[in-house]
């Protein structure tokens, strides 16, 4: 008997349905399980009815809610609320669900400043005033977390998330396990690279140029990244991003990790932990340029990154 | 009284719009809109990021089509800082290009477009889907499932990640490609290509020889088009100059960064997307009977601007095409045709470079000092154009960026094809869900 789903995206950009299709061939046994009532993705079902008739938004009950994207309208808001009435699992999927995601990162600046720079200061823009319709919803006052609007049952963290872990969270609800999360273990504690504690000191090199490595050689046998004296966000994300097996996917280009699971710990905080742990090999961490935005990159939401009040001028 | 009909979410597309469509008083279409609902300020919210970090911060933006922004990005990165990636670097790029392109043109033809023809127009929605070709044409359809996900393991296996990728850098990119990844790669992408023909001598068999009438009165408008070519005149999705066509077919061929001559931007107070327009062809109007600066992007902008196909295969499909159709061919659901033959393009490239003797070269980045400057990058993605736009300070941080996406080069053409589809087919008030849904197909066709 296939159970119900509704899932929707709402500040989303597609990649976390993309990385449900990309479960691959075992996708085509689990979708006849799951009775999709709404998936804008793939199915047409409508909030207003399909003849569009309806006057009100109206989602369909269902067993299982999954929301991937965070909330940054009044009527992405609206929508989250109806799917948490009528669902009896709700999960976020991915970290702008998670955390705020990339796109929170706006959370740095006044909403007028983001619309004034959209509008009306773009080179190929016609200077305009903000759009305002009744069918384009009103900004909410930040970019938010799926949880700072309505309680979660799951976190599946990830930009993307592994399609393991949305497999697993998803066939484990089926079979009745209604709680689903990771390990709590670094990016670092699954990292083959090698590790001496310590790097050449000094500043934090820019990303400017290429990791020293043999590129016939396993990673097992490359220097670890924050040793060999760049940013590198493991020892203060979340493992996961490659699923039950494989090497962190951002390492496997040998290139840094951007800590795109979000923080091992809820209510951990990265940019000091990154910063002591930069310190703890020998690097000065106040060299990085930009480093709340870095170290907050996908953590904007939960207040993490907010407009900071105007410097004084030099 | 007047009603309006609102179809919400359009479904089968990627991101959030809702159409509405107003009938008046004799229950003829008035008005219609398609309203882009969601705005996100990566303009704005990029300022003060590393130059070398936007390739990996502004991949965000497309899920679908990451890969196009972070190219894109690089290219405009490599600009900022006035710096040219060795040869090998470029075909590195292209390749991953064109293993993603692989996957997202097959997820576009057979996930999300496919349903309106395997399934038909006036199916009922519950099984006018990817679930109901799986039960309708579990074969195909467990074939289109492993084929989409193969492109995404090779990208993953090399370049660790499908979706919202770290690979390309400004100056080149992260890692080589090694013998043995080469070998690994080479018989996955002689399947790829075999899948790309099949899909092609499948459409034209069993697709649309049954759509010849839908095609001509679904979403039908005659406007411009805007794609990439090389010297030669060959389509390109990497690299080239930027090819303006006007709906008579006659064109002017522009550098990147002269985009600004050619390309404008207007608002609209219904919707956050804005719509582009070819300056030159005068104010943007967006009457269905006579448009004036309107222009379309994505694949069949691309087949109608290019001289022909950059490889064999591809090209011979272009002839057959343009022998049926013209040059241009203006008729929208035209659009998955086109696909279809780009299709072939990025999947006979993916083979070509991995025999490439230079694509396992260690050349792969040049050393990058960060400066100020700006730079304009340009690639073709899945839906159209990309221009990125970015200016940086002393310490290469960025100070502005504009930014005109794929999607957005077809916001005034998508809203005119909606309009013409809903005339033709809504009158006297009479409508069901068949009618509304070849509404949506005509938005399909642009894979938004």
């Amino acid at each position: 008997m296939a159970v119900n789903v509704v899932e929707d995206w709402l500040n989303a950009c597609s990649g976390c349905e993309i990385s449900i299709l990309n479960i691959g061939d075992p996708l085509v046994d689990l979708l006849p399980q799951l009775n999709f009532v709404h998936i804008t993705a793939l199915v047409d079902h409508k909030f207003y009815g399909q003849l569009g008739e309806g006057k009100a938004m109206e989602v369909p009950e269902a067993v299982v809610g999954i929301v991937s994207g965070g909330v940054r309208n009044e009527e992405q808001k609206h929508e989250l609320q109806e799917i948490r009435k009528r669902t009896k699992f709700l999960i976020s999927l991915g970290s702008c669900a998670c955390y705020g995601g990339v796109p929170a990162q706006a959370n740095m600046w006044k909403n007028e400043d983001v619309f004034e720079k959209a509008f009306r200061q773009s080179p190929s823009t016609d200077p305009s005033p903000n759009p305002e319709h009744p069918n384009v919803p009103k900004w909410t006052p930040t970019c938010a977390a799926v949880d700072e609007v309505v309680k979660v049952d799951i976190n599946i963290p990830g930009c993307p998330p592994h399609p393991d872990w949305i497999a697993e969270a998803v066939t484990g609800l089926l079979q009745g396990k209604t709680s689903w999360s990771l390990p709590e273990r670094s990016v670092c504690d699954t990292c083959p690279v090698i590790r001496e504690k310590k790097s050449g000191g000094g500043p934090v090199k820019r990303w400017l140029q290429n990791m020293e490595f043999n590129p016939e050689e396993g990673l097992e046998k490359m220097r670890c990244i924050n040793e060999q004296g760049f940013l590198c966000m493991g020892t203060v994300t979340l493992a996961g991003c490659a699923g039950k097996s494989g090497v962190p996917r951002c390492i496997q280009a040998r290139t840094p990790c951007r800590g795109c699971f979000g923080p091992i710990r809820k209510g951990a905080q990265p940019l000091v932990e990154m910063m002591n742990s930069l310190t703890s090999v020998g690097l000065d961490p106040k060299s990085i340029l930009d480093r709340r935005a870095l170290m907050n990159r996908y953590t904007g939401g939960h207040g993490n990154l907010k407009v900071l009040p105007a410097r004084p001028a030099k | 009284m007047s009603q309006v009909i609102n179809i919400q979410p359009v479904t089968r597309i990627e991101g959030h719009s809702r159409v509405a469509i107003t009938l008046d008083d004799a229950g003829n279409v008035a008005d219609t809109k398609v309203h882009v609902q969601t705005f996100r300020g990566f303009e704005k919210f990029c300022e003060g990021r590393p130059v070398e970090e936007m390739p990996r911060t502004v991949c965000h933006i497309c899920g679908i089509c990451p890969w196009a922004h972070h190219l894109v990005s690089s290219k405009a990165a490599d600009r900022c800082f006035e710096v040219t990636p060795p040869p090998t670097a470029v075909k590195l790029r292209r390749l991953m290009q064109s293993i993603a392109y692989v996957s997202d043109k097959i997820l576009n033809f057979y996930f999300l477009a496919a349903p309106d023809f395997v399934i038909g127009p006036d199916a009922d929605y519950s099984v006018r889907n990817v679930v109901g070709i799986l039960q309708a044409a579990p074969d195909i359809a467990k074939k289109v499932v492993h084929m989409r996900h193969l492109g995404a393991q090779m990208l993953e296996r090399f370049a660790g990640r499908a979706i919202h990728p770290t690979f390309s850098v400004p100056g080149g990119v992260s890692k080589p490609l090694t013998e043995q990844d080469r070998q690994s790669m080479l018989p996955e992408a002689q399947e790829l290509l075999e899948f790309s023909k099949f899909s092609m001598k499948f459409a034209k068999e069993n697709v649309f020889p049954k759509y010849l009438d839908a095609i001509k009165s679904i979403g039908v408008i005659k406007v411009g088009y805007l794609g990439t070519v090389r010297d030669d005149g060959a389509l390109d999705f990497y690299d080239g100059k930027l090819r303006l066509m006007k709906p008579d077919g006659s064109y002017e061929d522009f550098a990147y960064d002269q985009y600004l001559d050619y390309i404008g931007e207007w608002v609209e107070p219904w919707s956050y997307q804005k719509f582009p327009y070819a300056k030159k062809w005068g104010k943007l109007n967006l009457a269905l009977e006579n448009p004036v600066g309107v222009y379309r992007a994505n694949c069949l902008a691309r087949i109608n601007v290019a001289d022909k196909m950059a490889t064999p295969l591809a090209q011979a499909e272009l002839e057959e095409f343009r022998a049926a159709f013209g040059r241009p061919a203006h008729l929208t659901l035209l659009y998955h045709y086109a696909r279809l033959i780009e299709l072939l393009q990025v999947a006979e490239t993916v083979v070509e470079l991995l025999n490439d003797p230079e694509i396992t070269s260690t050349n792969i980045r040049v050393p990058v000092t960060a400066k100020a400057g700006r730079g304009v990058g340009c690639v073709e993605a899945p839906r159209g154009t990309l221009i990125h736009d970015y200016e940086c300070d002393n310490d290469g941080l960025i100070t502005k960026v504009n930014l005109i996406v794929g999607t957005t080069h077809n916001n005034a053409a998508i809203n005119l094809s909606v309009n013409q589809t809903a005339k033709e087919f809504i009158k006297g008030g009479k409508y069901d869900q068949g009618i509304l849904n070849r509404v949506e197909m005509a938005i399909r066709s642009y894979d938004p």
